[in-house]
């Protein structure tokens, strides 16, 4: 079957490449692109693990059609990183025990992005409602909150 | 398998490319589409895709308001003036699953799904539908009771009353897991008053059936009376009248058949759930 041509900005560079009929996103950039920092947990859209910001929004990597992101722009957490620096969300996360096997962390971290990308000063409830799609079997949510909140401060600090 | 997709420009071109395809899914925001793909459902082949700005439009200006099939429920959520339906939008998913999901998609979503589209049903919905034979408006709720044979027809948006109060319209929707998760039971009522009766009363239904479903025996307990204890007491006892709930990893069928009474209570005399 004829591979379909696929443009989009990922973490800043344009992409190009050829995609097989009915991919889904997460696997694109996971095999193709060769980032594999969104996870792959339920490929249904159960977990969050595949969390990824197209044009700065919260989406599902594995519920995205490949082609949907044509000329759009995707960041991962590979993106989220300033040079060799930790993203205050990523140092939050560290320094919080906000992960513990960190299966879920990636999706975590993209989703609390969105919000902070947004509300510098989020309330705890807005920061439940930013990761309530995304699952984590470890850390029972509380340090992960914690962390949001403690990383949307330090933006403020920094800012 | 990979399966070939057809992006078209034009609902009417898409809604063709649709209804001679047996093979073909039309795909909103996907969410239960690629759920499908990624589970290797090969009934699809060809997946159907239309960027018509028609399917955005939002139109809250008349007393009928119009959502584009492809507006999501965080656009819903971004305008004002569909203030109304930000209860139902924002029951739905997590943030992600509302920046993609559409309204059109949750026609067609089985239940415990389709949460949006049991307040569109309370509020006098009506589906346009454009298919081989150009386009039509449907009534929601004759759209949901042949909703399997309106595979091949592509729904181009809905539309809806704007209730006449803002108490006149309650929505809720029962979940175990909160803030998101699936439905154990939605519901949503319009309750016009004239003369401290009610007159025209609507109450639809979620996951009590395999559609969103109007409870028409509770309709009738409220209608033409006030809405006093009585009144709410007759429209709870009738409310399971016509269901036909199934059993999912959420709650049994005897569970929704037992409690739905309950919830139409607290919802029609304003108590929290
Ligand atoms: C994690 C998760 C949580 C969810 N939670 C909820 C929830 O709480 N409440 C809820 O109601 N739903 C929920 N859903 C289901 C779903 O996201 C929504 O129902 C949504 O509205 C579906 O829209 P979509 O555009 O993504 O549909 P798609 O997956 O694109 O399509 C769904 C079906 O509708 C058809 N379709 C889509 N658009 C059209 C159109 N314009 N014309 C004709 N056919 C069309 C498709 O062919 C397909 O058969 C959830 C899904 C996931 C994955
Ligand atoms: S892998 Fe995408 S939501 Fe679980
Ligand atoms: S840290 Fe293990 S799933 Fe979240």
């Amino acid at each position: 079957m004829a591979k379909t041509p696929l443009q989009f900005r990922h973490n800043g560079r344009d992409v190009a490449l050829f995609v097989e009929g009915g991919s889904n996103l997460l696997v694109v950039l996971r095999e193709m692109v060769g980032d594999t920092t969104p996870k792959f947990g339920c490929g249904q859209g159960g977990c969050g693990a595949c969390t990824v910001l197209i044009d700065g929004d919260a989406h599902l990597s594995c519920l995205t059609l490949a082609e949907t992101v044509e000329g759009r722009a995707v960041e991962t957490l590979d993106g989220i990183k300033n040079g060799p620096n930790l993203h205050p969300l990523q140092r939050a996360f560290a320094d919080g025990f906000a992960a513990q096997c960190g299966y879920c962390t990636p999706g975590m971290l993209m989703a609390a992005k969105a919000l902070l990308d947004k509300v510098a000063q989020p309330s705890r409830e807005q920061v439940v409602e930013a990761i309530s799609g995304n699952i984590c079997r470890c850390t029972g949510y509380e340090p992960i909150i914690n962390a949001v909140l403690a990383a949307a401060a330090s933006l403020r600090a920094s800012a | 398998m990979p399966v070939t997709v057809k992006t078209f420009q034009a609902v009417g071109e898409a809604a063709s490319a649709l209804s001679s395809d047996r093979g073909a899914r039309y795909l909103g925001g996907g969410t239960l589409v690629m759920r499908d793909l990624n589970e290797g459902d090969v009934s699809i082949v060809t997946v159907i895709r239309a960027t018509d700005r028609a399917l955005q439009g939002i139109d809250a200006a008349g007393a009928r308001i119009r959502i584009g099939a492809g507006v999501t429920f965080a656009r819903v959520l971004a305008e004002r003036d569909l203030g109304f339906l930000h209860p139902a939008a924002r029951s739905i998913g997590g943030p992600a699953v509302r920046n993609m999901g559409t309204v059109g998609g949750n026609l067609f979503a089985p239940a415990p799904f389709g949460d949006f589209t049991v307040a569109l049903l309370a509020l006098d919905g009506m589906v346009s539908l454009q298919g081989g034979f150009g386009l039509r408006d449907m009534p929601l709720e004759e759209f949901l009771q042949s909703r399997d044979r309106q595979a091949g027809a592509l729904a181009v948006g809905v539309s809806c009353i704007r209730p006449a109060s803002t108490d006149a319209f309650r929505y809720r929707k029962i979940a175990r897991i909160k803030p998101k998760g699936g439905s154990v039971i939605t519901l949503a009522a319009h309750l016009p008053q004239s003369g401290g009766r009610v007159t025209g009363a609507r109450i639809a239904l979620g996951s009590m059936a395999p559609t969103a479903v109007r409870a028409k025996a509770a309709e009738r307990a409220l209608e033409g009376r006030p809405l006093d204890a009585a009144a709410i007491s007759a429209a709870a006892a009738a409310a399971g009248e016509g269901t036909a709930p199934a059993d999912n990893s959420l709650a049994s069928a005897w569970y929704r058949r037992e409690v739905v009474g309950v919830h139409l209570r607290r919802l029609l005399s304003g108590q929290e759930s």
